[in-house]
């Protein structure tokens, strides 16, 4: 089981503040919206990006975790959305 | 008669050319009997193929159990998906019926794609095939509801598939409800999310998933989506078993597909291929080239260009086109004649595809907004410094950024112009426009705006 984060490109608004809180997962680009590392989250990187997630003011930023395979394909679900 | 050309980029949606075959003695299949006086009736249908399987008009348990068989046979006739993803459609088909509720059938008959005309002419001429393998989904996968969506600015494919509900439905019809809707013709309204939001009552743009439609997709149920030639083969997949199927077309693409074929070829239309049969041919049943061929693209606004040096000897298929980076896509072929300008194409087709935006995620609109005036700035000749590695790092910014797939299409069509035509490319930045930028453009281009269709609710 792994975290990884993720965004919602329709709800961000580049307000921003995840890179502001994230730095060592998230980058802005050149209009302000994040590029992430979407690689799993070390363990003590996982309350960051939670702290990250919950400052999002659209929260756009999402922290998922990543289960075993059922059914037709990979299931991913929010650990929490705010 | 006009160059086709030009027929095509003044007036996409009016080629009557009747839709053709080529030859050979297992074709055509989908197109077999179509005439130039309107639709195939119920009657002409019924005649020409047969009745469907009895499962569906069976009790229950036994149309349950008929549905798994048909799912087991799709999956072995290797049928893909012809949308343009050419996803498999039995893994498609399994995922809606292991998810939890009634599943519902979606037929896909959008086509926002300007180069294509293939499922128009389906619901123009075929609309008897679109409703049986809808029937036929809609059995594999346990559904009670079948929606057939048509693109509404294809006025005759509208009407042609409205008569045959009506004549499905009438003195009872199917077990399944089945039901006609229309939808806006902007370029992304056929994405699966963007069709189940408009059809739930929202607008017609994408949903950042999960959930995807085959979890829970229209009014929170398992939803199947397929495009409308895709359920037209399963039509006769379903009568005629998947070794039928497999007797024509490669091992990894099984079957034939509709190919629209336009640019300069004395009868653009639509025509029934086999996989992997040559492109040589395809245009040999177009009656052949009108011009000299500059490039092929392959796959539609989203696809790739192929130059005129190495035409010779592609095929169409997965398999065949996947080393020039191409796929078949939603079965398009364009010719660009040696009298259009790429680079002038290039720029009006990204400004386009960047207008086509649905306008929701930020990198889709910057992102192709940018590039569609970096290239415009190349074309122009008055490019800024260091355009080509611009161009490099705003199509990485942008691919794979949105919530659907429409960046990454626009950012590849781009991607592969610069690679084709490249000469073309470095011309321009230093000299300026040249003397066939001023010409009439070839690429056909529909002038729908998305804010006009996307609008939700009323329809």
């Amino acid at each position: 089981m792994s975290h990884r984060v993720r965004v919602n490109p329709i709800t961000c608004e580049a307000h921003g503040m995840c890179a502001e809180l994230l730095p060592e997962r998230i980058t802005l680009d050149e209009w302000g919206y994040p590029l992430l590392d979407d690689t799993p989250l070390h363990g003590s990187e996982v309350e960051h990006a939670m702290r990250a997630a919950r400052a999002c003011p659209t929260f756009a930023l999402l922290v998922e975790r990543e289960r075993a395979p059922r059914g037709a394909g990979r299931t991913k679900r929010p650990v929490r959305s705010a | 008669m006009n160059p086709p050309s030009t027929t095509m980029s003044e007036a996409p949606t009016t080629i009557t050319t009747p839709a053709a075959r080529t030859p050979g003695p297992l074709l055509p299949r989908l197109l077999a009997g179509i005439h130039a006086h309107g639709p195939m009736s119920l009657p002409e249908h019924l005649e020409l193929h047969g009745a469907l399987p009895a499962g569906a008009r069976g009790r229950r348990r036994h149309a349950r159990e008929h549905g798994a068989m048909l799912l087991d046979e799709i999956e072995r006739s290797g049928l893909l998906g012809r949308g343009g993803a050419a996803f498999p459609t039995a893994t498609k088909m399994r995922a809606v019926a292991a998810s939890r509720g009634r599943a519902i059938v979606v037929a896909n008959g959008a086509e926002g794609e300007p180069a294509s005309l293939k499922d128009r002419t389906l619901m123009e001429m075929l609309p008897h095939m679109i409703i049986d393998g809808g029937l036929m989904a809609a059995e594999a996968v346990g559904a009670d509801e079948l929606i057939v969506c048509v693109c509404e600015s294809a006025g005759a494919g509208v009407e042609s598939m409205e008569s045959a509900v009506a004549e499905r439905t009438h003195g009872g019809g199917p077990a399944v409800k089945l039901h006609l809707a229309t939808v806006p013709g902007h370029y992304v309204a056929g994405q699966e999310s963007a069709l189940v939001n408009y059809l739930g009552g929202g607008p017609s743009k994408p949903t950042f998933t999960p959930p995807l439609p085959f979890e829970q997709g229209l009014r929170r149920r398992p939803t199947l989506i397929d495009n409308v030639e895709t359920l037209a083969h399963l039509a006769l997949i379903a009568r005629h078993g998947a070794p039928w199927f497999r007797e024509l077309g490669t091992p990894a693409q099984p079957g034939s597909a509709l190919v629209t074929l336009s640019g300069p070829v004395a009868h653009p239309g639509v025509y029934e291929i086999e996989h992997g049969a040559s492109l040589s041919s395809l245009i040999d049943a177009g009656g052949g080239t009108t011009a000299r061929v500059r490039a092929a693209l392959v796959g539609g606004y989203a696809g790739s260009w192929i130059g005129a040096e190495h035409l010779k000897g592609v095929a169409l298929s997965k398999e065949h086109l996947a080393p020039h980076g191409a796929s078949l896509g939603a079965g398009v072929v364009l010719l660009l004649s040696e009298h259009a300008c790429p680079v002038a194409e290039t720029a009006r087709v990204a400004r386009w595809m960047s207008d086509q935006s649905a306008g929701q995620c930020g990198p889709c609109v910057h992102g192709l907004d940018a590039l569609a005036t970096t290239v415009a700035e190349v074309a122009g000749g008055a490019p800024g410094a260091r355009a080509s590695e611009r161009i490099e790092r705003l199509a990485s910014l942008t691919s794979r950024r949105g919530a659907c797939g429409h960046p990454d299409g626009a950012v590849n069509l781009i991607l592969s112009s610069l690679e084709t035509f490249a000469g073309e490319f470095a011309d321009h930045a230093r000299h300026g426009p040249c003397d066939a930028c001023s010409r009439a453009p070839e690429l056909p281009l529909p002038d729908r705006l998305l804010d006009d269709d996307a609008r939700g609710g009323a329809r």
